[in-house]
This record gives structure tokens, sequence and C-alpha cells, in this order.
């Protein structure tokens, strides 16, 4: 306790405690005390409430979407025992959820809704993107101004808020149908996502298929070439010059690297 | 494919890149923050849990509650007056009028 209490010992361990703040089963820690040295009784109770209830509002928060597809009493239900089972690791709450997908992946009553941890890592890697370092993008001259070989050599740094995702799902219609008014149907097809950041907000975007292998590949350190064998590799119908519209229109780029002087 | 043609073909999609972006950028309008303009729980932002933000606005035009608006316009958008009739005004900054206590 605090140094003003330093002649009681501490009745309750800490492994108490946060046991008993989890799980509102568990009795109220036996010896906890307030400031008077009165036992805490029922306020206890209510500090465990409001460590539940801000957890849950943060979940609500922090998928919008998935909060939107299940509703809101599914959703406090989902809640109430992800945050019981996943307690957070930080301090700062826009990172909470980060095992959220993965819950949502193994609970079976929700296996009928395949798609719903691709969304949920949409909506998290949404948080980070917003909450990634600024860097300042690439000009499109830098690369217009490579000879042929400088270009097939060049290396680049991607912009800490960009990001791409994977999905065997339509990841981006399902995203769009629950953000944007009049959005068409989703469409029964695999779809992968581009997220770049212009700004303030970051914005998904439809990625042509081969495009996360050419963006990790990029990521990885492979010059430009050698990332464009690896998506064609991967996706013969690769489509590069749509690909790196997206991402140069997106501040994608932020440096070239690897050229020889 | 031989070398060379996939040089030109790299070559060719880097090109084509760069027009693309060309083009958009000259169409799209850029942005800007502007304070003070969000009615009630409408301001912009999509920060998350945690954070004092999107939708969290608990009065009209409150002065510390943001909105995306196009660049250039945020100080001449028409606001309704205050309930002591000063004018309002959206602004780049802060403000420290209809902030809730």
């Amino acid at each position: 306790m605090t140094q003003t209490n330093a002649s009681h010992t501490v009745a309750v361990s800490q492994a108490e405690f946060t046991a008993a703040m989890r799980d509102a089963r568990l009795d109220i820690p036996a010896g906890l005390i307030d400031a008077e040295h009165h036992p805490a009784g029922r306020r206890f109770s209510v500090y465990r409430n409001n460590v539940a209830v801000s957890l849950r509002e943060a979940l609500h928060t922090g998928f919008p979407i998935i909060a939107k597809l299940l509703g809101p009493q599914n959703m406090d239900g989902l809640a109430g025992i992800f945050l019981r089972a996943h307690p957070p690791k930080s301090p700062l709450m826009m990172h909470y959820g980060d095992e959220f997908p993965e819950f949502l992946a193994n609970m079976q009553q929700l296996s009928h809704l395949g798609y719903l941890p691709d969304i949920a890592r949409l909506e998290l890697a949404l948080r980070r993107s917003y909450h990634a370092k600024d860097v300042a993008p690439l000009a499109p001259e830098a690369l217009a101004q490579l000879s042929a070989d400088e270009l097939m050599e060049a290396k680049f740094e991607l912009a800490p808020a960009a990001m791409v995702l994977n999905s065997l799902w339509p990841i981006y219609d399902i995203w769009r149908i629950n953000t944007q008014d009049d959005a068409p149907k989703p469409t029964n097809t695999a779809q992968d996502v581009l997220i770049v950041r212009n700004g303030f907000d970051p914005v998904p975007h439809l990625l042509p298929v081969g495009g996360v292998a050419f963006f990790n590949a990029l990521q990885r350190g492979e010059c430009l070439s050698d990332a464009n064998n690896a998506a064609n590799k991967e996706t013969p119908e690769f489509d590069l010059g749509a690909t790196l519209t997206l991402m140069i229109s997106g501040n994608a780029l932020t440096k070239i690297k690897g050229l020889h002087p | 494919m031989s070398n060379t043609h996939k040089t030109l073909a790299v070559m060719g999609a880097v090109a084509a890149a760069l027009t693309a972006v060309a083009s958009t950028d000259a169409a799209a309008q850029s942005k800007e923050k502007c304070y003070g303009i969000s009615l009630a729980g409408q301001n912009d932002c999509a920060a998350g849990p945690g954070t004092t933000c999107a939708g969290t606005s608990t009065v009209d035009y409150q002065g510390n509650a943001w909105t995306l608006v196009d660049a250039g316009t945020c100080a001449t958008l028409e606001l309704p007056a205050s309930a002591d009739g000063s004018a309002r005004n959206g602004s780049l900054e802060p403000l420290a009028r209809d902030v809730p206590a």
C-alpha cells in the first residue's frame, strides 16, 4: 500500500487481488482495506465491475463491425468471456484485443460465420495503422528518375502505417457494406486488402491478387524485380501496375534503398 | 520471359502507376481537421478505445472536437451563433468554447 500505511503489512497478494478482480464468482479478498483501514467490502465489487465494463466498451469501440454483425447483446456476452480469458497486457487500451480474432475463430457457436476472425483482423490492423508512426512518403518523381537497372534493383522502405491482409473471404466487401451507405453486396470471392493512411485515417483498399506476396517481399527487403517475380510465381495474373498505383497513392513507399552509386 | 522483357514489363508497370497516381492526385481533394463544427457525437476519428475520439463529443460545435473537411474551407463554414449571440467559426486549432465541464 502507500507509505503512510507502511506499518500495515499487505494482507492480500497481487495474485489474489487479480484473480478476484477477474472472476465475479470469487469472494472479495479477505483483508482488503480502504484508506481508513475499514474492510473494502462492496467497493471492491464496484471496482471489479468497472474494470469489466471498461474492457467490454473497449472491445465494442475497437471492433465496431464485429459488434454490428453480432448485435450488441451477443457482443456483450462474447466480450465478457474474452476479457476474463485475455486481460490486457498493456495499459494502452488502443491496442486491446490482439487475441480477439483467434478467440472468435475458436468459438464453436460462431463457426457458421467463418469470416468473423478476418474482419476482426482487419479492424485490428486499421487501429494499428492509425497509431503507426508518421513517415514522409517517397516522392513519385524519385521513381521516375531511376534508370532501368536501378529500378529493377531498387529496394524500398515501407510506411509503418501500410499493412496487408489476405483472406479467403470477401473482407473488403464486408468492410464496405458495414461502413458505407449504398455499398454493393459482398461478392463470393477471396479478397486481399491493403491498408494505407494518407493523413489521419487509415483506409482499406482492395488489393489485386498477388499483391500480398509482392508487398511482403518488398517488406522483407527484396528488390523490385525479385518482389515482382515472387508475386508472379504465385499468381501469374499479378498486376504490378495496379498494385504500385495503390501503394504510391497511399504513401506506402517511403524510401528507395539498395542503389549502387 | 527473358530478362530484357521482364525489365520492360516492370518499367511499363511503374510508368503506368506513376501516371495513374499523378492523375488521381490532381482530382483528390485534400482534407483538414476543423475544430468546433461537429454536432454532438458526430466528430471524426478512428482511433479506437483508450483515446478521446470519434463520436465522443457531447455538445454541438464542441470546441475541442474535429471533423475532416475539404482543405481551405474550415474557417469559412457557416455555423449558428452561440447562445450569447457571439459568432461561431470553425478553427484549425482546438477552441476553448463549447467545451463541456
